[in-house]
């Protein structure tokens, strides 16, 4: 199962990527394709069966919105702190406790979190997340865990847990 | 039409790489700066590949360009990881104007 999952999606990436459906192209893919399957497939996927669930694409699509949003604030904010001559920043690195469990949300949640505005994820150790912060606007975890993932969490939750 | 689309795009895009540009140099230290490194560069390379794909349309290099935004998604975000715990490893110190270090006794 697992394997045919890592066929499937690295044989359409390759077709994406060369974009044409001649003879020979196919076979260089499926055969390409088949030996990235073979070798590395068994460390990757824990659950194959979260691709065939439609409601996980409809969030992942609400993700995929809210990210967008969320990321061009990010740059806004960026080049307001930048281009401000007296460039209002506060760095600090805070602390923050994720309910995510596996391994692939909380790539996907570290990720979202380096896009978002002025946060860089550091570190996970163990449940905690270690972020950089730009400007450190609260002091009190409650609120800072809120704002910084309170976005993405609970989407994160519902395509990819 | 397609034109006009494609042409706003890529300005937006070189405008942002123009601001992660400026951050890298105006910011105080490493991790300030890769922030401005890692937002505006990539929010402007992913800019650029959007004009790119009105450019061509849907075609192969249309595709190709669509194709590479996730990947840069990724790489960006998990080098700028990378890169910062590398320097915080290595004891940098941050900036006076730091007002919180969590990851210190984490460290140790």
């Amino acid at each position: 199962m697992k394997y045919i999952a890592v066929f499937i999606l690295s044989m359409v990436f390759w077709l994406l990527l060369t974009f044409s459906l001649t003879v020979p192209n196919l076979i260089t893919g499926s055969v390409a394709s088949a030996l990235c399957s073979a070798f590395f497939a068994r460390h990757y996927f824990s659950g194959v069966y979260k691709f065939i669930q439609p409601a996980r694409y409809f969030w992942f699509m609400v993700y995929l919105a809210v990210f967008i949003v969320e990321c061009i604030k990010a740059n806004l904010d960026v080049a307001y702190r930048v281009l401000h001559p007296s460039m209002p920043i506060k760095p600090g690195i805070v602390k923050l406790k994720t309910t995510l469990k596996s391994d692939f949300a909380r790539t996907l949640l570290a990720n979202s979190i380096t896009m978002t505005p002025g946060t860089i994820t550091v570190d996970i150790i163990d449940d905690y997340f270690y972020i950089h912060w730009i400007y450190v606007r609260s002091e009190d975890p409650e609120e800072y865990t809120r704002m910084i993932t309170g976005a993405f969490e609970k989407y994160i939750k519902r395509f990819a847990e | 039409m397609n034109e006009m689309i494609t042409i706003i795009f890529i300005c937006i895009g070189v405008l942002f790489n123009i601001f992660g540009c400026i951050g890298l140099i105006r910011l105080p230290d490493v991790y300030n700066r890769l922030q401005a490194a890692t937002k505006c560069v990539t929010l402007g390379c992913c800019s650029i590949l959007t004009g790119v794909l009105f450019h061509f349309g849907i075609s192969g290099a249309g595709i190709k360009a669509i194709v590479a935004i996730p990947i840069l998604f990724f790489t960006a975000t998990v080098a700028a990881h990378a890169l910062i715990r590398g320097t915080y490893r290595f004891g940098t110190p941050p900036d006076k104007r730091t007002v919180k270090d969590d990851y210190k006794e984490a460290v140790k």
